[in-house]
């Protein structure tokens, strides 16, 4: 193990310099150029930047686990999460990019003419982004925690504090060029335990193509692992258990999500033009899919290992005969054992773990399925360096989306609270200092939540994104393709999405008045899908109060004619 | 603003809006077409060893997103490009998004 912690640490430090070192090198003295980079990113460093702000640490640590264990069903991340990328880049970026300003609530404010629309948007993007920082300063602690024996508060600290570093010197030139280096480590951490796993299994080196693959005696990798999983008790891996509505609602509520996000629509802004928007939104989604298109590889790979080489295999050789063609229980298991995320209990006494759908026969007793990607070196028996790049990767994950995420909120405090509603008279350097503090502060508070996580940090995130797709994806969507909407109708259509999102939410995964099941769920949707019935709610109310108020004045329609313009 | 710049200016946002909708319905049919309300039907083809209605829901989609977002960026600047006589020089730098550079001569990108 231990020189498994000497290549992590390794790791960890010689990225967190290359961090720091791009920090200190675009460090940043004017407003344009903290919050929009001063509308420099070539767009493929844009697309690379935008990535890496995009994938979380949920994508990279947790999302082929997801999938490993709900097969079809896991597709409405897959398709969720890379679907509102269309969306950005046919309804929404190149506007926002024309539109010239620095912030989500900066387009809101200006094309509704109200600092209380203005307001309302401040409230959702701050309330969205913490929701969120808090889960991945959390995954920097854990993952620090875990390899590098280190306190989780410690993890947190450090973490907090690189971020701190490069996002206050650097806003977004800093963390645009350190998102580019820290999608590199993780792309790489990712792809290479994938690679040698995929030749392992299925012979090909394209992971993304194994998937379809065949395994060595010619059967196709998908009817085996169909086959095994049926032959155990459990629902083929291709067939789903959610109904199709659901599949559908979350899947719409994920990609309206995905393109309303602030700190995705941001990175928009920083390129030197609209054609350059729609382009490097191309370029984001084309670095995404190289994940997303590995993530179910990964998650067959792992579930089809896990079967074979844990199903039936002799716990501990030193008490159990090892009979012919049988096989000892490989190492990872008992080392993830120490950790509680895996669980045995052998219920019959045989010294052999089964593996089995039925809880009353299955031994497999705790079974989190975040461990698998930090467990895939070791399953492929790879050595100690790539475990090490890894947890670096994931890391990187966690921070690049921590730095986008702070962003969104020191602008909107700084850009949309202090300089456009509180005090107006501002000069560029005052908003600059105020916009340091208030990233500062953002951190602050941002690893005191890493240390001590607000439980349901795990379903808020459900909420960010049901939030974003009924609040400002139909504001900001209509706001460009409907020159009558009026602020009347903004304003009502994102507040009703708000508060009936959020409540159905609040409702089923937080407070649990209801039970969050199928049979008590409103038309069968899940609280995950239920961002698609707040955002046609949303539309239908922003559509019937615009009609029932007066029409935006001349000024307003301008706006809208010169950002459609080519 | 001249009246042959107006209706250019309709023209051109007739056609964006046109190559948007082709765009928006092809993202609709490989993703909730294919990908969930067809599946069953899609499923009882295979592509390599994977079900088709699966293989949609989990890689093709993404292929699809991919391959549709660079060609509306590329179908996007020639429609510009065709447009840039009609809509004069004024236009291409008369908001404040340009830097110094105009908007349409397409710059080609080191991507």
């Amino acid at each position: 193990m231990s020189v498994t912690l000497f290549w992590t640490a390794f790791f960890v430090i010689a990225s967190f310099a290359l961090y720091i070192g791009i920090a200190i090198a675009s460090r940043v003295g004017s407003t344009d150029e903290f919050y929009v980079a001063g509308h420099h990113v070539p767009p493929i460093f844009n697309g690379m930047a935008t990535a890496a702000d995009w994938m979380s640490a949920a994508s990279f640590l947790s999302m082929a686990g997801l999938i490993a264990f709900s097969g079809f069903d896991g597709s409405v991340f897959l398709m969720g999460w890379t679907g509102g990328y269309v969306l950005l880049a046919l309804l929404l970026a190149p506007y926002l990019r024309r539109f010239g300003k620095f912030t989500v609530p900066d387009f809101i404010g200006d094309r509704y003419y109200s600092d209380t629309a203005r307001v309302v948007a401040v409230i959702c993007a701050i309330f969205i982004s913490f929701t969120y920082i808090a889960g991945q300063m959390q995954g920097v602690g854990i993952a620090f925690s875990r390899f590098l024996e280190i306190p989780v508060e410690t993890g947190v600290v450090i973490g907090g504090l690189v971020v701190l570093m490069y996002a206050t010197l650097g806003g977004m030139k800093g963390i645009t060029y350190t998102q580019v280096a820290q999608y590199c480590v993780m792309i790489f951490a990712f792809m290479t335990p994938a690679i040698f796993i995929s030749l392992q299994l299925t012979g090909s080196p394209i992971p993304q193509l194994g998937f379809i693959g065949n395994v060595a005696d010619g059967t196709p990798l998908l009817v085996k692992l169909d086959g095994m999983l049926t032959e155990l008790g459990f629902a083929p891996y291709t067939d789903g258990s959610k109904s199709t509505f659901d599949v559908f609602a979350i899947t719409l509520a994920l990609m309206a999500g995905t393109a309303g996000l602030p700190h995705v629509i941001i990175r928009f802004f920083t390129v030197p033009k609209a054609a350059d928007a729609r382009k490097s939104a191309g370029w984001a989604l084309l670095f995404i899919g190289i994940l997303y298109l590995t993530a179910p590889a990964v998650a067959v790979f792992a579930r089809t290992n896990f079967i074979e080489t844990v199903n039936e295999s002799v716990y501990d050789v030193d008490t159990t005969v090892l009979a012919e063609g049988e096989s000892e229980t490989p190492d990872w298991f008992h080392r993830w054992e120490t950790t509680g995320l895996l669980g045995f209990e052998d219920r019959n006494g045989d010294g052999r773990i089964q593996y089995r759908a039925d809880p009353e026969v299955n031994e497999v007793t705790t079974l989190n399925r975040d461990i698998f990607v930090l467990a895939n070196p070791e399953i492929a028996n790879l050595p100690g360096w790539v475990i090490g790049l890894v947890v670096a990767g994931g890391i990187a994950a966690a921070l690049s989306t921590a730095a986008g995420l702070l962003l969104v909120i020191s602008s909107s405090i700084s850009h949309d609270l202090c300089r456009k509603v509180l005090f107006k008279s501002m000069t560029d350097r005052q908003e600059l200092l105020i916009a340091r503090l208030s990233a500062t502060g953002a951190v602050l508070i941002a690893i005191l939540a890493g240390i001590y996580p607000p439980g349901f940090v795990a379903s808020v995130v459900a909420l960010a994104f049901g939030l974003a797709a009924a609040s400002f994806f139909p504001a900001i969507l209509l706001g460009i393709f409907w020159q009558r909407m009026s602020k009347e109708g903004a304003i009502a259509g994102m507040v009703t999405g708000l508060l009936v999102t959020g409540a159905y939410i609040l409702t089923y995964k937080i407070f649990g008045w209801i039970p969050n099941d199928a049979e008590h769920w409103i038309l069968g949707v899940s609280p995950e899908g239920f961002g698609t019935i707040g955002m046609v709610i949303s539309f239908i109310v922003s559509v019937t109060v615009s009609l029932l108020t007066p029409a935006p004045p001349p000024d307003v329609r301008e706006l809208v004619e010169r950002i459609r313009a080519p | 603003m001249t009246q042959d710049k107006a209706s250019a200016r309709k023209a051109y946002w007739r056609a964006n809006l046109g190559l948007m909708g082709v765009l928006l319905a092809i993202w609709f049919t490989v993703s909730f077409g294919f990908g969930i309300v067809l599946r069953p039907w899609l499923d009882l083809v295979s592509l390599g060893g994977a079900p088709l209605g699966f293989w949609f829901a989990q890689q093709g989609s993404i292929l699809t997103f991919i391959g549709l977002i660079f060609y509306y960026a590329w179908a996007m600047n020639r429609l510009e490009r065709r447009f840039a006589d009609r809509l004069g020089p004024d236009d291409m730098t008369g908001h404040p998004d340009t830097t110094g550079r105009p908007d349409t001569t397409g710059r080609e990108d080191a991507s």
